[in-house]
């Protein structure tokens, strides 16, 4: 029997909030966290809507008691602040002999530094001390630190699906016995980097995204970190952590179509869900909720909706795209929607899928509309998709049920 | 078990198919080590080289050499390591910046992502499987390796393209130059052990491996295992590191044959390798590799490729500068690997 990985700890920092409790308050208030832009100093600002995180750079520092100290980008703070949350739910700081990994997922890194001081890197004047955390690596490193981590450590990057692939490479290396437990997810801090690349690409809605829906127009962006904290059964005796759910399925599939386009029939969306699906063992009807990947743009929800409508042929589960509520997080949202796809097992809360008018006409189905209270969830699943067709599907279970 | 069955690589010694061994050696005298580009149609349709930067078409084509070394058309599997990605594409995006940020190149931006790698490879392959990217500086290649390892273990996949890939520019050179990572002179690779001025030779390199579940009758080497330590406080906790993973694979510090130094040019760090690999299995006959490709993120699959080479063909080129007299027999290597002493990876491989 493979090792069970068990949730025991998350938290969470994003548009809807600075903690768990907050983003269930936004989720469930049906407050979206997508306005006009505040603190990312862009020439978009105004133009295209996006889902920041409330707190100034200097305000995540002092929240993080780190306030006054130099070479934490925002991203790094991001990450510092949710896995803290998830560290400290699970109290982990209590249990030095279990072995603690921390597999974060990044794709800025600490870009938004860089790309303010640039200028001042090529005249080499005074802010050279940003250079060195311009990669990934820096804030996995700088949680690391933070949390007074010294175990495994690695940095994901697969655009969109990171976090959720970190999830995915921490059950691993649990079920092969190298770690007890880890902190899994990623951060994403909005940079004019990406911003205005996603431009350059023609994806960004000027209105709220509206996922799913014949007059969809692109995506949102969003800011946020993630993260979950996985123990197996061994180390949760140790740690008495009462358990949130499992993690019963994941896979990894391949678009293999273009760089930044899935294909029409959605083969790699098709071919992690239907992976994690086997690995979970489950009936495709068994599934109550899938937290999609829809992100607002006319390729990804086309395809991800024929994938979904593929493997789920005879009953098609509730399917909500919660982007419209957080923006699209890029390689934190895979950790951020397993968040929120948590909530909704332990909540039966069905999230709905903010900004919809009229189906779309390929698609048999619809997706959730309204917050549907009191439903019977069981097992979610929740899907990121990432450029070059990097695509994982997680699947969440509530723990005890058969 | 994990084998290697096959490897391509682009580096700046000559190491495209058809070449020696690392002989003759490649000597330069330059700012950093620049990969020997093979041409690039044999590997890739010309129309779609166009658009591609040179770290892209160095990773499809590397990946292809080593498909047609071992002889497989499609793996299951496809992970890249890259500390980096492509600086070219970044560097594009940041100047594009400064003129307006509203214009920029969408290519430039598609190929800055750092898992345009792996996904490049999987769409020339039509290669539906897993695919990822990992990107943690000296940790990179070696968690590739891992993520490969565990899923042959576990079944998931029986033949899986595994790969290292980083590239230098002037730019990021003369920016990265400033942290002290990097040396100020020029200077001649084949000499670089004889220059005691701090900071690294620069480098660059792609190299792909075929890690398959089963032994063939070409395979180069059983990859025993890869493993990564974060900020030793000593070099005694990197040395104990090292003899509790050899002894993990059923190894003693006296039957590794030969370690793969991680010294890189820099006269401090490189007390610090030595001090480990003396404590950790002493008296070994080491040998350098950082000279003959420069230093980058995950420049140990230039040492992987090395040594699974020196395990086949049961000789050691000179031009890795064997620090004693050849080893008695060569069963087991010890790759070692850092980024600033704080990111230490290790790779062990047995014949």
């Amino acid at each position: 029997m493979p090792k069970r990985i068990l949730v025991t700890g998350s938290g969470i920092i994003s548009g809807l909030g600075i903690n768990l409790q907050e983003t269930y308050t936004s989720l469930s208030g049906l407050h979206s966290g997508v306005e006009t832009i505040r603190h990312l100093d862009t020439s978009l600002k105004g133009e295209v809507p996006a889902s920041e995180v409330r707190l100034s750079n200097e305000e995540l520092a002092d929240f993080a008691g780190l306030g006054g100290k130099t070479g934490y980008s925002r991203n790094s703070l991001l990450g510092i602040i949710a896995s803290r949350e998830a560290f400290i739910h699970a109290r982990l700081q209590e249990h030095p002999g279990l072995r603690k990994g921390l597999i974060s997922g990044t794709t800025v890194g600490g870009m938004d530094e860089c790309e303010k001081y640039y200028d001042d890197f090529l005249r080499n004047d005074s802010k050279n001390s940003y250079i060195g955390i311009y990669d990934c690596a820096d804030s996995t490193e700088k949680i690391a630190d933070y949390l007074g981590l010294k175990g495994f450590m690695t940095t994901i990057s697969t655009a969109c699906s990171s976090a959720a692939n970190a999830i995915m490479f921490a059950a691993r290396m649990m079920k092969a016995g190298k770690l007890d437990c880890a902190i899994a997810g990623g951060t994403e801090a909005l940079t004019r980097f990406h911003i205005n690349g996603f431009n350059a690409l023609k994806i960004l809605d000027k209105q709220p995204c509206r996922p799913f829906d014949a007059q969809r127009n692109g995506i949102n962006l969003g800011e946020g970190a993630a993260y979950l904290v996985l123990e197996t059964e061994e180390a949760n005796a140790i740690t008495g952590n009462t358990v949130i759910c499992e993690l019963t399925g994941y896979g990894n599939a391949c678009e293999a179509f273009h760089q930044t386009a899935s294909s029409p029939e959605g083969t790699g969306a098709y071919l992690a869900m239907k992976k994690a699906l086997d690995m979970s063992g489950e009936a495709p009807e068994n599934i109550d909720y899938i937290n999609a990947h829809g992100t607002g743009t006319d390729n990804n929800d086309l395809s991800e909706g024929h994938a979904i409508e593929k493997l789920f042929t005879e009953k098609i589960p509730f399917v909500s795209s919660t982007k419209p509520f957080t923006g699209h997080m890029t390689s934190a949202a895979g950790s951020a929607e397993a968040v929120i796809s948590i909530l909704s097992l332990s909540y039966n809360i069905i999230w709905p899928n903010l900004n919809f008018s009229a189906p779309m006409p390929e698609l048999s189905f619809q997706p959730v509309t309204e917050l549907l209270r009191n439903r019977e969830v069981n097992l979610v699943m929740t899907n990121s998709f990432g450029f070059g067709g990097n695509n994982t599907s997680l699947i969440f279970k509530k723990y005890g049920i058969h | 078990m994990a084998y290697i069955n096959g490897i391509g690589i682009i580096s700046p010694q000559d190491t495209l198919p058809g070449s020696g061994f690392l002989d003759p050696v490649v000597e330069l005298d330059a700012d950093f080590l620049k990969c020997m580009e093979p041409v690039y149609k044999n590997y890739i349709d010309p129309l779609s080289a166009r658009r591609m930067s040179k770290l892209i078409k160095m990773g499809i084509s590397s990946a292809k050499i080593c498909l047609l070394d071992a002889g497989i058309r499609m793996p299951d599997a496809i992970i890249t390591g890259t500390g980096l990605g492509s600086i070219e594409d970044t560097e594009k995006i940041l100047e594009g910046m400064r003129v307006d940020e509203k214009f920029l190149n969408p290519t430039a931006f598609m190929q800055s992502t750092y898992n345009t790698i792996s996904s490049q490879i999987a769409i020339s392959l039509k290669c539906h499987g897993y695919n990822s990217t990992y990107v943690h500086r000296a940790f990179s290649f070696e968690s590739c390796l891992l993520d490969a390892i565990l899923q042959l273990e576990d079944g998931s996949a029986e033949n899986i393209l595994a790969g290292g890939i980083d590239e230098m520019t002037n730019n990021h050179l003369s920016i990265i130059r400033r942290l002290g990572f990097w040396k100020r002179e020029s200077v001649k690779n084949t000499d670089l052990w004889n220059y005691t001025t701090p900071g690294a030779l620069a480098g660059e390199g792609a190299s792909y491996f075929m890690i398959s579940a089963n032994k063939t009758e070409t395979s180069y080497a059983r990859l025993l295992t890869a493993a990564t330590l974060y900020k030793p406080g000593s070099s005694e906790e990197t040395a104990l590191f090292v003899k509790t993973l050899l002894s993990s694979n059923g190894l003693n510090p006296s039957d590794i044959d030969l370690v793969m130094m991680g010294n890189n040019g820099d006269r401090e760090h490189d007390l610090i390798c030595e001090d480990v690999i003396s404590q950790a299995v002493p008296g070994s006959c080491k040998v350098f590799y950082k000279h003959l490709c420069g230093e980058f993120h995950t420049v140990s699959g230039f040492a992987l490729f090395a040594a699974s080479n020196i395990l086949r063909s049961q000789s050691i080129p000179r031009s890795l500068q064997l620090s004693h007299a050849r080893p008695e027999k060569l069963n087991n290597i010890l790759i070692h690997n850092h980024f600033m002493n704080t990111d230490h990876a290790f790779i062990l491989i047995s014949r």
